[in-house]
This record gives structure tokens, C-alpha cells and sequence, in this order.
């Protein structure tokens, strides 16, 4: 216990006398962290405050042009531009002045009635209810295409929403006049009401209870445990090369010649190391709860949550730890260590859900991520901020987490132990 | 008592053996003087009694006890003085020293007694809470001793203690390690400063190739030719006047 005790101190020793590593340690998270949720809070106030310029042709002038317009303008997404002709409204899209144009086409509102017009006088005359006369009289209606012109730089997931957008608009307004016809056909009197055409499913999203309290949760909350996970996994960096530096200045040989294992000089690495972790994640909440809405910034919500936070902040921060020890173990140089651990870093965060939410990765990429203990600390820090969950719940990441430590701890033992062994 | 008994290392992908068969006993209190040219085998043959380097074959043993089995007890008793600062550059003297000291479970106000005696004996006293990355190569070299001594061993290896010193850090290291020689410590020690052995030490192996070309005390191994006046005519005579570059 002495020389584990011995062992802490001294890293406590060289960490506060090395100004930089405090700096990367302490100061760049908090940088990080804030530019990070200033950028992602006013990207999402910009797509909720702007509208989107779109180019609109209306060759119809009816009555369905006329809803959708209305659709689209009730959207508050786009900003409706009116264009003379489909040619002029193509040029600007190619050409990446606008994002989108619709090309409403001609006779959409009558060929559309007819349509429907046809299909009910068929149904009912099925029924014995209509006129042979109306059937015999029907004219040939052709299908009508709603044509959509993309800037060919539009994202994919934009040009997505935007069809399906439209797509639903126009099977509503279909429903409308099929409804509207069958009324005017069974119905002497037009002001009666038998179809009932508001929507009868609805949608409503229930959000988990804090309190007794609906807890909606704001860019805050997703991005401090997201990026604080990262930048507790940073702490690969400083950790390797201080391992890589006891080599390369030769205290690892006169400690490897000490009656004191890798172990017990590991553990006061660790303990250093952790209570950094530790005190990186408090800076890191502090920032939300107090600096955060200094700035504009929606304020991070921690109460009731503190101790699971810093009980997953424990785990996670081991992980790191365990990496960190392998990686210094292993690498020979500081060239080495510093680089491969800052880029396996960013790989982790990628695969383990940090820039890009895991549910839209390709599958591969999502069985890779069960793998990532960046995955298991996001998911642990998401079931406390943003489940509610309890310590029962957050049980088998905390798990994970805490083998992940023991596995490479043991690794970076074992393969000391074999490159060294007398 | 040291006893070396046919101990060989090759390293891996090496095309000769580094220590070939080596046989050699080392008395208690003996000052023994490992000398040779570049490359023949004096560190490989320390780092084995250090526990550093795992020895191809053949065994030995410190005080009776066989390295295989009592690797922990024979750290315990062997203080090891590598030939590069190994000291942290950022910690003063003082806590390197402290530090090193509780590695072989000293603690208390008696380490940091004995930390302040040894430093006033090598003249250090004024620089104990200086960092080590202020000192100078006398200096350092004078701190990395001391971070091997704390512990009183039976047996402290020493390699190339006096390299890169000027002559004054030299005497005050020379005349501690006689001291600790006459308190009971057993000394090994390497170095290219033939001169400073045949003072200091009471027998020497010259070693070359990985094998022991002689063993004896000074004197007796200058005396054998007329023609030899000194330990490094007796050096030149046995190793040739070659250069011996490696890498």
C-alpha cells in the first residue's frame, strides 16, 4: 500500500509540474465541449428559425395546387418562390441557387377530380346505386407526375424528407376529393357531413417523467455526455507517453529492478489518472450548469443524477486507463504512442456513437460499436441524463467498462511481464 | 558471495552470443572491476544480475540465493546504478530520492534522514529541492547513485558510475563507494577508465567477446610481463589495439 501511495504521488508530482499536459488535460475539454454544443444548438435553431427558399411552377391553378401550396407554406420549412416556367425553375436549381423546385403540372386539379369522379360512379354503379349513362360517359384520364428538381448537392436525407413530405400531402388531398365525390354522389344535400375527414390516428410523443414532470431534453444534455466521454478517453494521450517517457528516460529500468511490481506502479498511475478523469467531468458539468446559459446556451440539467454520473465517469475513465497503460506499454516511441492514441481515440468515438447516433450506421458499423467502450460509457451516460435510469439498469455498461480495464491492465502486465522476464 | 556458473545470451535475431559460458565468483567485499572494449559483453553480464536481461542458459546466484527462485529477495539486496540518469527531470533530488527509497518499502522521517545525510556526504545538501533537470552531469550522476544506495544493499552493480564527470564529482563518487565498500557493501563495477579501476578495484575480470579472458587483482595481472606498467597495457595486450564499433 506504501509504495502504491508512493507511486500516486509521484505521478501527482510529475502531472502538476508538466504545464501543457494540464492544459490538454483541464482546459481543452471545456473548449471542446463549448464550441461543441454552441455549434450543434445553432444549427438545430437554424433549421428551426429558417426557411428554406424552394421554387414553386403552378401549371394547375386549381384547387390542388392550391392545397399544396398551402401544405407546404403551413411546413414553415420552406419559403414558397413563385416561377413562370419549369425551364426557368430548372436552370436555378442545377445551377445551386435553389434547393428544390416543384413542377406542379397542368389540369392536375380537374383530371384528378375526374379521376375520382370515375372510380366512385364505378363503385356505385357496382352497388346498383349509380347511372349506366355516367359509366358509359367516362372519359380516359392519364396519371399526373408532380416533378421535383434537387440541387444535385442536396443531402440525400433532405431530398428524402422533402418526397416523403410531398408524397404525404398528396395522398391526403387524394383521400380529400375521393371523400368530397362519394358526398356528392350519396347526398342530395352538399352541406351534409357523412365522412368525417380528420385524421382519426394521431401521433403523441410521451417523454420520460422527472418529477412528475415531462423532461424534454435539450442540446445540453446530448452533447456533455457525448464529448465529456471523449474527453475523458483523451486521457489515452497524456497516459501513454508518460509511460512511453519512465522508458525512454530510463526510470523504468531502475524501477524493473526494484523490489515493486508493474502493478503496483501501474495502480498509482491509475489512481492519478482516474482522479483527473474525475475532476475533467466535474469541470465539464460545471461549464453546462453555470457557463452554459451565460452564453445562450440551453443549461444542463444534472439534478438528482450526480452520483450515477460520476459512478459512470469512474468506469468509463478506467477503461480509458486500461488503454492508456496498454498503449504505453506497447509503444516504443512517443511518436508512436501520441498519435495512434489520439486517432484510435476518434475511431472509438466513432464507432461508439459519439459523432453519428449508432442506429443510422450500416449494420457492420452497428455490431462494431457493441464493441467500442466509448458505446457502453455513451449508452451508461444517455441511461442517466436521458432515461432516467438507475444504477440496476446501467449495471451491464458499468460491467463491460470495468472488464474492459481489467482485460487490458492484464494484457499490459502480461506483455511486460514476457518482454522482460527473467 | 556471487556465484556465475556457465551463464550464456543471445538476443533475439543476434548472430553471436552477447555472454558466452561465463564462470565467475565475486567475494563478499570485494571491489570487482568488469572491464572490456565496447561490445563484449560487460552490461548484458550486469543486466542478468539485475534481473533486467533473462539469460539464455546457465544460472547464478547472489548470497546463496539462485535468481529463479528468490528474483523478489535479490532485488532487495542488490542496488543497481545504471550508467543513464535514470531520475525523473522534473522532481527534485529530494523526491527522486524519496521516491526510489519507498520502491524498497523505506519510509518515514528515517528515509528522509537518511536522504539529507547522503546528499550533505556528496556535497548535494543545498540542491535537495532543486529539479533534477537544473543539475549538471557531476550532479546527476551523484543523485543516481544515491537512488541505489538508500536501502543499505549487500551488493551494488555499478555501470560506467563516473562517465561524463569532471574529476572532482569523480573523487567524492570514488571515495563513497570505498566508504560503503568498507561498511560491507560488495562492489561491481564497470568502466573504460582503466586508471580509476586498478586504484579502486581489488580484482578484475577483463572480459571480450562474452567470455572472461582473465581474472585478477591489478597488480598481479601488471606484474605478469615486464613489459606491461599498467592495467591498460594489460587490456591492450589481451583485447588488441582494433576498433571496436557496433551496432
Amino acid at each position: 500500500m506504501h509504495k502504491l501511495l508512493a507511486s500516486a504521488y509521484k505521478e501527482f508530482l510529475l502531472l502538476k509540474r508538466d504545464f501543457g499536459s494540464v492544459i490538454i488535460l483541464f482546459v481543452m475539454p471545456l473548449v471542446l465541449i463549448i464550441t461543441i454544443t454552441l455549434i450543434q444548438d445553432s444549427t438545430f435553431k437554424t433549421i428551426e428559425n429558417t426557411q428554406i427558399p424552394i421554387l414553386v411552377v403552378d401549371n394547375d391553378k386549381g384547387e390542388v395546387a392550391k392545397t399544396m401550396l398551402e401544405g407546404l407554406q403551413s411546413s414553415e420549412a420552406f419559403e414558397i418562390i413563385m416561377s413562370a416556367t419549369e425551364a426557368e425553375a430548372k436552370d436555378l436549381v442545377f445551377g445551386g441557387d435553389y434547393q428544390l423546385a416543384v413542377i406542379i403540372p397542368t389540369h392536375l386539379t380537374s383530371d384528378l377530380n375526374k379521376k375520382v369522379n370515375n372510380n366512385v360512379d364505378n363503385l356505385l354503379q357496382n352497388f346498383g346505386i349509380g347511372s349506366e349513362s355516367n359509366a358509359s360517359e367516362q372519359p380516359e384520364v392519364t396519371s399526373k407526375e408532380v416533378r421535383l428538381y434537387f440541387d444535385p448537392a442536396t443531402q440525400v436525407s433532405f431530398k428524402n424528407s422533402v418526397k416523403n413530405g410531398i408524397d404525404k400531402m398528396i395522398s391526403k388531398i387524394e383521400m380529400k376529393t375521393i371523400y368530397t365525390s362519394f358526398q356528392k354522389q350519396l347526398s342530395e344535400n352538399p352541406d351534409d357531413v357523412i365522412f368525417k375527414t380528420d385524421n382519426f390516428v394521431k401521433f403523441k410523443e410521451i417523454l420520460p417523467k422527472k418529477d412528475n414532470e415531462e423532461f424534454i431534453p435539450n442540446s445540453a444534455q446530448h452533447n456533455v455526455p457525448a464529448w465529456s466521454l471523449f474527453a475523458i478517453f483523451f486521457i489515452i494521450v497524456p497516459l501513454s507517453i508518460n509511460i512511453v517517457k519512465e522508458k525512454s528516460q530510463g526510470t523504468f529500468v531502475r524501477l524493473r529492478t526494484n523490489p515493486v511490481s508493474y502493478a503496483t506502479v501501474l495502480g498509482g498511475k491509475t489512481v492519478v489518472y482516474l482522479a483527473v478523469c474525475l475532476i475533467q467531468f466535474a469541470l465539464m458539468l460545471a461549464v453546462g450548469v453555470f457557463v452554459f446559459p451565460k452564453i445562450g446556451l440551453p443549461t444542463l440539467d444534472v439534478s438528482g443524477r450526480l452520483p450515477l454520473l460520476f459512478v459512470v465517469s469512474i468506469f468509463a475513465g478506467l477503461a480509458a486507463i486500461g488503454l492508456g497503460v496498454l498503449i504505453g506499454t506497447i509503444a516504443k516511441t512517443q511518436e508512436q504512442s501520441a498519435p495512434f492514441g489520439a486517432t484510435f481515440v476518434v475511431i472509438l468515438a466513432a464507432i461508439g456513437g459519439v459523432w453519428v447516433p449508432v442506429f443510422i450506421m450500416p449494420k457492420f458499423m452497428q455490431v462494431l460499436s457493441n464493441i467500442s467502450p466509448m458505446n457502453w460509457g455513451l449508452n451508461a451516460y444517455y441511461d442517466v441524463f436521458l432515461r432516467n435510469g438507475s444504477l440496476a439498469s446501467i449495471l451491464p455498461e458499468l460491467a463491460l467498462l470495468l472488464l474492459f480495464f481489467i482485460v487490458t491492465t492484464l494484457l499490459s502486465i502480461f506483455f511486460n511481464e514476457k518482454k522482460h522476464a527473467v | 558471495m556471487i556465484v556465475i556458473d556457465k551463464i550464456s545470451k543471445k538476443y533475439v535475431g543476434a548472430d553471436n552470443y552477447s555472454v558466452s559460458n561465463l564462470s565467475l565468483s565475486i567475494k563478499d567485499q570485494e571491489i570487482f572491476g568488469l572491464l572490456g572494449p565496447n561490445g563484449a559483453g560487460k552490461t548484458t553480464l550486469i543486466s542478468m544480475l539485475c534481473a533486467l536481461v533473462k539469460p539464455t542458459s546457465g544460472h547464478f546466484t547472489i548470497n546463496n540465493l539462485n535468481y529463479k527462485q528468490h528474483k523478489t529477495e535479490i532485488k532487495k539486496l542488490i542496488g543497481i546504478v545504471p550508467q543513464e540518469y535514470a531520475l525523473y527531470p522534473t522532481l527534485t533530488a529530494f523526491e527522486n530520492l524519496k521516491y526510489f527509497g519507498s520502491m524498497y518499502g523505506l519510509k518515514g522521517k528515517a528515509l528522509n534522514q537518511k536522504i539529507l545525510s547522503h546528499l550533505e556526504i556528496l556535497g548535494l545538501e543545498k540542491f535537495a529541492n532543486k529539479k533534477i533537470d537544473t543539475f549538471s552531469g557531476g550532479m546527476k550522476r551523484r543523485v543516481n547513485l544515491l537512488a541505489s544506495i538508500l536501502h543499505n544493499p549487500k551488493v551494488l552493480i555499478l555501470d560506467e558510475p563516473t562517465v561524463g564527470v569532471d574529476v572532482q564529482s569523480k573523487n567524492v563518487i570514488i571515495n563513497f563507494l570505498k566508504e560503503l565498500n568498507a561498511n560491507g557493501t560488495t562492489i561491481i563495477y564497470t568502466s573504460h577508465h582503466l586508471n580509476e579501476a586498478e586504484q579502486f578495484c581489488t580484482k578484475v575480470a577483463i572480459i571480450d567477446h562474452g567470455k572472461i579472458i582473465i581474472e585478477g587483482k591489478p597488480k598481479d595481472l601488471i606484474n605478469q610481463s615486464d613489459e606491461l606498467h599498467n592495467l591498460e597495457d594489460v587490456f591492450i595486450s589481451l583485447t588488441g589495439k582494433e576498433l571496436r564499433d557496433y551496432a
